[in-house]
């Protein structure tokens, strides 16, 4: 056994011994992305210059991307409670309570800044540590998705970008066997500079067996195992916390390379090992690597940790303390075992031919002291270390709100049906078949909704009950007002999840703003965060995890705030949910929720204008519930054929998705009144559903909503192989199907 | 009847091979480590799916070197039916229990959705279940199904009728258009010599229920059921 014990007694030196001065220059510390007044809080802190190690460590766990200093005074407003949360934001991921002992662990996570220097291995890596994050907490991942943001089609990078970001997400997901089976992909020119690869992933456990990062007990062994650490990747957390500039291209070697091959290995190794009860606490090693990973566990253990980096497995000769500190190699958990339990741990990962290591134990001084090479490399309290970083309550503007949009301001189309096909065959509604074919969406054998509803459904298995999960954020409605913005997020989520039947559970987010520094920036921010907290207080819809993403900017230009909403929730019977599909004829289509021609920040506004502008659709979340919760019981009850909800481009866009799906079409009746067609047709008004029903059943619905106060409207009859609108003319589905199809393909060949 | 599916680092539609055996034969498979030197005595061996050592070298080459091959080699040979779907075929072909070889899909891309296959033939053990000449939906999930071989070797397979299954439109033609990966004459799936070994890109084990999307899937394993159990 002596040759797994990584702290013999020859390699441990004096615990006091001074670090080996290194000339720390005022250049150095502006290098590492720390203020002068965050450097002298440093000193004051450790009470004498650092050693470059220590400054390196500081500057990781002081970065914007993990200590979140200009965003945790307003994350702190969130709510995060309910009777189905087990564990809220603060470990590697959420947890909520699915019923029968199991529970639901997802987080959603963005890798925005390597994905737009080096797309393939940028998103491939974001996957690969989201799930790195779910199954540390001891769950099987069972379903991933992603909020994709790329710029305007016809700039000259977006080919590649998407290209790249797409294959990179399928090659990690495609090789770990969990099926990718959603998401949403806007395209815009203000990510021309800034692409947004935020990846989700939810993971499957027994509520009894989740594992937490608090490495509780004094004298036990900190194990590292998985991939050898190389020298990629270093900075990547501070680099995640600056905007960009001319010199990006530079930053590529900080971009870390995927193993989906050795992640496998580690996942399968991990849930082996998890169903002993060696493991105390586990970590995985993600941004700041061994740095962050160290920190947090000690932290929230309440010990120290010493360390001896000579015993970390190494792909590289010569590495320094230094880089080995801030390596993000991928691939890497850090674990602290019961004492007496290293051998058979052991075996378990010879078994998967991964490195495993004990590297140091916990102690109960308090400190995180590292050596290398007989030198103590560094020597730190691990409780300031952890909860020093500095907090801002950054000043702020908010966005000033802007007027309202009436529906007869557009100019209104003369060819609602014409709209119709461009709005559908262009790069915000067209089919997005394309980037979900190079997923595998079926691997585990449960997906039982693919992607193209409104949410994706996946069996948990070996029961009847399904999982439902969606990714949603209108960027442009945030922009034009954050908290209307912020609002609608969440609830397009919620109403995606209600549409196929789910109950919905918690939300992940994936918070990407601009530069915090300016005012306006910060405004977006907290005005987003205000409308994200009262829709989720209104939806009993709280968020148990999430990241933060600042700083996407280039050259002081930045990106529409994009607080991407990954939400879940469950469906009691699989045989109840309902999919957009249209399924019979002589079906009754009918809307619910008043359709006003809210043109503002409509899709249809910047087709006919050229541009968005004025109030997005205002989101009433007690209306949003009402009708969210009468759809959802009509569900259950199995009295709908289909279900959409309505969203970008409005609701003719919805009922001719739902005509896609089913391949049958829809004759309509005009009953626009007096909103101009265009702005009734593609008006895109909230909290509003369209369903089919049984002609049988439809009067007698109908009757039913009115006596409930529910606005519903019929508005046509599921007939024949074309949209036809009363009065407007008829669109064949072929050509609509052809023509929406045909857009990504052609431009990403 | 017993059956036993191989599981190689990376292997990931093992489970959902046991799922289906399991469902359709009424017993569990044996799962066999990839390390292991021989398979216990069985009816059946199946190689599933997924990206067996990363498949960052050809596809299934490494896993053809596995030390469990030599004995799936010699327990074909000896006339043990093996199963091989997508990386399991690769296996197949780079451990010669097939001939051809799988290249990179036409379009450079993976690819995964519902596909239309012809059953060529209905006489064997693995489709007797199936109609003659049956157009059956079974999904693809794979970077790597472009199906190659010599001219000789086609105007083999051809010849002795080894071709299990096409690629095809919903009128059963194998055209250009239905082939989702440019495989020669739209080859799917092909038998060795006996008849015994089958190779096959798509996932047959996908879909076995209505709530996966359809149960084309389920007369592959009837039939094996029905020929071994």
């Amino acid at each position: 056994m002596s040759e797994m014990n990584g702290m013999s007694d020859t390699t441990i030196i004096s615990d006091t011994e001074i670090p080996e001065p290194v000339a720390i220059t005022a250049e150095l510390i502006a290098e590492h992305g720390l203020s002068d007044d965050e450097y002298k809080h440093l000193l004051e802190i450790i009470g004498r210059e650092p050693s470059s190690t220590e400054l390196g460590i500081f500057s990781v766990m002081w970065s914007e991307h993990c200590s979140y200093k200009s965003s945790r005074y307003h994350l702190k407003k969130l709510p995060v409670d309910g009777p189905q949360v087990i564990q809220g934001p603060g470990e590697n991921a959420g947890v909520v309570d699915l019923g029968d002992g199991q529970a639901a662990i997802f987080k959603m996570e963005s890798h925005n800044h390597p994905s737009y220097i080096e797309p393939f291995q940028g998103a491939a890596t974001g996957v690969g540590g989201i799930m790195r994050d779910v199954f540390t907490m001891g769950a099987r991942p069972v379903a991933n998705l992603n909020a994709l943001r790329f710029g305007a089609p016809d700039h000259p990078k977006t080919s590649h970008l998407v290209n790249g970001v797409v294959a990179g997400i399928a090659a990690y997901g495609n090789c770990m066997g969990v099926p990718t089976v959603g998401g949403e992909t806007n395209f815009d020119k203000r990510y021309d500079q800034n692409i947004l690869v935020n990846a989700m992933c939810i993971g499957l456990a027994d509520t009894d067996k989740i594992f937490y990062s608090a490495a509780k007990g004094v004298g036990l062994p900190v194990v590292y195992v998985g991939s050898k650490t190389g020298r990629d990747g270093i900075h990547g957390a501070t680099m995640a916390s600056a905007e960009f500039d001319e010199q990006t291209d530079e930053k590529r070697p900080t971009v870390q390379v995927g193993d989906p091959f050795a992640e496998k290995l580690l996942l399968e190794a991990c849930l082996e090992l998890m169903s002993s009860d060696a493991i105390i606490a586990i970590q995985d090693m993600g941004a700041a690597g061994l740095t962050s990973s160290s920190v947090e566990m000690a932290d929230k253990g309440g010990v120290g940790f010493t360390m001896n980096l000579d015993h970390v497995p190494q792909r590289e000769t010569g590495m320094t303390a230094y880089e080995m500190m801030l390596s993000e190699s991928q691939e890497r958990m850090l674990m602290v075992l019961k004492p007496g339990s290293e051998a058979s741990a052991k075996a378990i990962f010879d078994k998967w031919d991964l490195d495993f290591a004990v590297v140091g134990k916990t102690t109960d001084t308090g400190r995180l002291i590292v050596h290398h090479n007989g030198v103590v490399e560094a020597n730190l309290p691990v409780a300031t270390l952890a909860d020093s970083a500095p907090e801002y309550q950054r000043p702020f503007v908010k966005t000033p709100k802007p007027d309202l949009v009436a529906p007869t301001e557009v100019p209104a189309t003369d060819n609602v049906l014409a709209t119709l096909k461009t709005l559908m065959s262009g790069p915000h509604l067209c089919s997005r078949r394309w980037i979900y074919e190079q997923y595998d969406h079926m691997v585990m054998g449960d997906t039982v909704q693919r992607p193209g509803g409104d949410a994706a459904v996946v069996r948990v298995h070996g029961t009847n009950k399904g999982l439902a999960a969606a990714t949603d954020v209108t960027p442009r409605y945030c922009y034009a007002d954050p908290y209307e913005g912020g609002k609608q997020a969440v609830v397009e989520t919620w109403r995606n999840l209600t549409a196929v039947g789910a109950s919905p559970l918690a939300i992940t987010n994936c918070l990407n703003f601009g530069n915090p520094t300016r005012e306006e920036i910060m405004g977006q921010f907290v005005g987003c965060l205000e409308g994200m907290g009262d829709a989720c207080r209104a939806l009993d819809y709280p968020i148990v995890s999430g990241n933060v993403s600042l700083y996407n900017e280039t050259n002081g230009i930045g990106i529409p705030p994009t607080p991407a909403i990954g939400g879940i929730g469950l469906i009691d019977d699989i045989s109840t949910q309902a999919t957009v599909a249209l399924q019979n004829e002589g079906d009754v289509l009918i809307v619910i929720g008043e359709t006003t021609g809210h043109v503002g920040q409509s899709l249809y506004q910047e087709l006919q204008s050229g541009d968005f502008n004025g109030a997005p659709p205002a989101v009433d979340l007690e209306l949003e519930r009402r009708h969210g919760d009468l759809v959802r019981s009509l569900i259950v009850e199995g009295r709908l054929q289909a279900v959409h909800d309505t969203s970008d481009g409005g609701l003719l866009v919805a009922v001719a998705e739902m005509c896609l799906a089913g391949k049958i079409g829809v004759q309509l009746d005009d009953i626009s009144g007096i909103v101009p067609a265009g702005s009734f047709w593609f008006g895109e008004d909230q909290a509003r559903y369209v369903i089919s029903v049984e002609p049988s059943d439809s009067e007698a619905l109908l009757a039913d909503f009115v006596n409930k106060g529910i606005p519903a409207y019929q508005i046509g009859i599921v007939s024949g192989k074309e949209i036809s609108i009363d009065g407007h003319g008829s669109l064949p589905l072929e050509q609509l199907s052809a023509e929406s199809e045909a857009y990504l393909p052609n431009l990403l060949a | 009847m017993r059956s036993s599916v191989i599981v190689f680092p990376a292997s990931n539609c093992d489970r959902d091979a046991s799922v289906a055996l399991e469902k359709i034969t009424g017993s569990k498979p044996s799962m066999i480590w990839h390390a292991e030197s021989s398979v216990p005595e069985t009816d059946l061996i199946v190689l599933p799916g997924g990206f067996s050592f990363g498949d960052y070298l050809r596809s299934g080459a490494m896993a053809a070197q596995s030390p469990i091959m030599k004995d799936v080699i010699a327990k074909a040979k000896a006339g043990v039916p093996v199963l091989g779907i997508c990386n399991g075929f690769q296996v197949l072909v780079e451990s010669e229990l097939l001939p051809g070889a799988l290249m990179r899909n036409r379009d450079i891309k993976f690819l995964c959705k519902d596909v239309q296959l012809k059953v060529e033939r209905n006489d064997t053990i693995f489709t007797s279940k199936y109609d003659q000449g049956e157009i059956i939906t079974i999904p693809i999930a794979h970077h790597d199904g472009n199906y190659f071989a010599s001219d000789e070797t086609l105007k083999e397979l051809e010849g002795e009728g080894r071709v299990a299954f096409r690629y095809v439109d919903m009128d059963g033609a194998a055209t250009s258009e239905a082939n989702p990966n440019g495989s020669l004459n739209n080859i799917a799936g092909i038998y060795n010599k006996d008849m015994k070994v089958l190779g096959l890109m798509p996932h047959p084990e996908r879909l076995i229920s209505q709530e996966l999307g359809g149960t084309d899937g389920l007369g592959l394993f009837e039939s094996l059921v029905e020929a071994l159990a």
